[in-house]
């Protein structure tokens, strides 16, 4: 039992080195957010960023490695996915600035993989036993799984770029048709107060 | 004792990981885009710029607000935490949850910078494999049947979720079509109508005014 427990530390420590973090943000114009993260050297990173919401969909993002050195850089960009293992330990850094523009407001999602994605993997099995077909399977099916709620993510953010962009064009065509029917009524009641004041302006002159 | 020992490391460790800066009386908020019946847990901790060591410190005086709102915009978490710690909350209705962090601090030291650690996981993540297991005595692979299930139910709810705004967006692009159409017939009325006031006040105006 003490040994299992021990066992069960180490796997945990594991499990602390393992994260993956998703957030959704929302970056006002002329801002920027960044966001670091302490991470060790060896480990293969995922970061993954999309704009959901907001202008031209584009947001710039650059991400700096301890060292300050740009590991990645790319301006207005919709979506896009940089992996890559970290070659020293320390604080990298990731950046989203919306700071080229001067009134869309935009929302950002960031999902940050850091380390081996399956911590079940290494919490259970630090390596002292072959795992059995079943195992084996069980592993797969969950990487799959995994894969399967990734596309699902994907999916749902561009869902949600979809339905705000319906949502948005909902209301703009209500406001358009209120306003371009007071503007037919105004311009017809002008075009004939127009009218009679040609008439009736000159006719006393005579 | 060591099932003790294990809960305190995970909590210990699960605290660190991201961070960001925000000034002391800034509010940060993030959404949680999820379906219903799904559970959401945050982990932070809070820290404070030191100007004499340049450096984050650990300040227990620091309380911080956490405010979770609902689709509906209705507050269904609002507490003060301190430095340190973890909130829950279980969705009820399907969509976008915001989720907002700020600290309590008043004006003694404002204009400082905060450090936030944060840490949001949604659904099966939730879940703590270790503990589970060491509590309902289950070997690796029940472990592991355990974790597939719970990745497949949150798949699905996903999908349920999926539905309902597919849904949602039929609906929206549904009235988007008839307004568009409504509005196309209620615009040649209107234009109708202008234009037949229009002809019959000028007849009458230019009879009156004897110019025909």
């Amino acid at each position: 039992m003490g040994f299992a427990c021990v066992h069960l530390l180490i796997a945990l420590l594991h499990v602390g080195l393992v994260a993956s973090i998703e957030l959704t943000f929302e970056l006002p114009d002329n801002q920027h957010q960044c966001f670091y993260e302490d991470i060790k050297a060896g480990v293969d990173v995922v970061l993954e960023f999309q704009v959901v919401t907001g202008g031209q969909y584009d947001v710039d993002m650059t991400l700096e490695d301890p060292a300050g050195r740009q590991l990645y850089k790319d301006i207005k960009k919709q979506y896009d996915s940089y992996s890559f293992k970290t070659e020293t330990p320390g604080t990298y850094k990731a950046c989203f600035s919306n700071e080229f523009s001067t009134f869309s407001h935009k929302i950002v999602y960031m999902d940050w993989q850091i380390g081996d994605q399956d911590n079940l993997k290494k919490a259970i099995t630090p390596g002292i036993h072959a795992m059995s077909q079943l195992e084996n399977s069980a592993v797969a099916i969950g990487e799959r799984l995994r894969m399967v709620d990734d596309y699902q993510t994907h999916h749902r953010l561009r869902e949600a770029t979809g339905r705000k962009r319906a949502e948005q064009l909902n209301e703009r065509v209500m406001y358009w048709s209120l306003g371009q029917t007071a503007v037919v009524v105004l311009i017809g009641i002008a075009q004939v107060i127009l009218l009679r004041s040609f008439f009736s302006d000159k006719r006393p002159r005579y | 004792m060591y099932l003790y020992l294990v809960i305190a490391l995970s909590l210990l460790v699960v605290a660190d990981g991201l961070y960001f800066h925000i000034a002391e009386t800034e509010k940060k908020c993030f959404i949680e885009e999820i379906p219903d019946e799904t559970m959401v847990m945050g982990n932070y901790k809070v820290q404070l710029y030191d100007p004499n060591t340049k450096g984050y410190g650990d300040y227990p005086n620091i309380g911080m607000h956490v405010e979770v709102k609902d689709p509906d915009d209705k507050v269904i978490l609002s507490k003060l935490y301190t430095a340190e710690g973890r909130f829950t909350f279980t969705s009820h209705t399907p969509g976008e949850h915001l989720i907002c962090l700020y600290s309590n601090s008043s004006a003694w030291f404002s204009g400082a910078q905060l450090r936030v650690h944060l840490d949001i996981q949604a659904g099966e993540h939730t879940q703590d494999y270790q503990q589970i297991a060491s509590k309902d005595k289950l070997n690796e692979l029940q472990l592991r049947v355990r974790q597939l299930l719970d990745q497949v139910e949150q798949i699905t709810k996903e999908q349920a979720y999926q539905r309902y705004r597919e849904d949602r967006f039929r609906q929206t692009s549904e009235s988007t079509n008839s307004r568009v159409l409504w509005w196309s017939l209620g615009q040649t009325v209107v234009l109708v109508c202008t234009g037949l006031w229009q002809m019959r006040h000028l007849k009458g105006f230019f009879e009156a005014k004897k110019l025909v």
